[in-house]
């Protein structure tokens, strides 16, 4: 394989990362997002069953 | 079983990806003048189609939440416009990428290029300013608005190539451009898995948002005591 071949490879690879990277970063945000909303959910209903209880 | 369903469309569209990129690489010929690069025109080409569909259907949903005022139509705008925005980055950035290898250049402030840009960047402004207002109803009604403003260059970005000279190739799949059937096949092929990705992306963030609409109702249910 020539150089050029060999580079033209290269970006391609790099092409398919950058995709594949970007959709899994979105991915990831959205993996924290949902487990930061669950975590405040369920503290404001523990705060509101003690509140309640009182 | 929305789970369910969710989970084998991730699972179908991995499997589809892999065989396209086993495919790609080994089924289908190096373009004679681009060589290996080419092939990412099975990206970069779906990656734009899907985020404009995604920013057709935030358009549908703003349209209606104006005329209904129901805030599922807010949730699948916002979600729909925040997925339209991961394809829309895959598509600049590996159209970059692209440009590296035939262009010799990252960058060029070609029509294409940069009305693609500022579309991304009028979406992107959606988020911000979904970020800045607070009361609900009114930042579904400002942000549907601008959504409905936002839309107006997506024509604009998909036919920049035919009514301008421009550096980014002209029209393959209409008008008079050409391309080969087994290259056709596989675009059009890996735009399926893409399209799954998608719907998979818009249902989790809508699932969030209506949490999220949860989350308001228990805050303002703590500070009412």
């Amino acid at each position: 394989m020539g150089d050029a071949a060999a580079r033209n490879f290269q970006y391609l690879a790099y092409g398919l990362i950058a995709v594949w990277a970007i959709l899994a970063v979105y991915v990831l945000t959205l993996v924290s997002r949902e487990r930061r909303i669950g975590r405040e959910i369920e503290s404001l209903k523990r705060m509101i069953e003690d509140r309640e209880g009182k | 079983m929305r789970e369910k369903i969710l989970y084998i469309l991730g699972a179908l569209a991995a499997l589809l990806l892999a065989r396209n990129i086993w495919a790609m690489l080994t089924g289908l010929p190096d373009e004679a003048f681009q060589g290996a690069i080419f092939r990412i025109i099975f990206f970069h080409v779906p990656a734009a189609f899907t985020c404009f569909l995604l920013f057709f259907v935030a358009l549908i949903a703003s349209i209606s939440y104006l005329k209904t005022g129901r805030m599922q139509w807010d949730s699948l705008a916002v979600s729909a416009t925040e997925a339209g925005l991961a394809f829309g980055a895959a598509n600049l950035v590996s159209g970059m990428i692209w440009a590296r290898i035939i262009w010799g250049i990252w960058w060029t402030w070609d029509w294409r290029l940069t009305s693609m840009l500022v579309c991304w960047l009028l979406y992107a402004g959606y988020l911000v300013l979904r970020r800045a207002v607070e009361e609900p109803a009114q930042r579904a009604r400002l942000s549907a608005v601008l959504s409905i403003l936002s839309f107006t260059v997506v024509p604009f970005v998909f036919f920049s190539i035919k009514w301008f000279r421009t550096q980014h190739p002209q029209p393959v799949l209409y008008g008079e451009g050409k391309m080969d059937a087994a290259y056709r096949a596989m675009l059009y092929g890996n735009w399926v898995p893409l399209l799954m990705i998608a719907a998979l992306l818009v249902a989790v963030r809508m699932r969030q948002e209506r949490r999220l609409r949860e989350l308001d109702a228990l805050r303002r249910e703590a500070h009412a005591f």
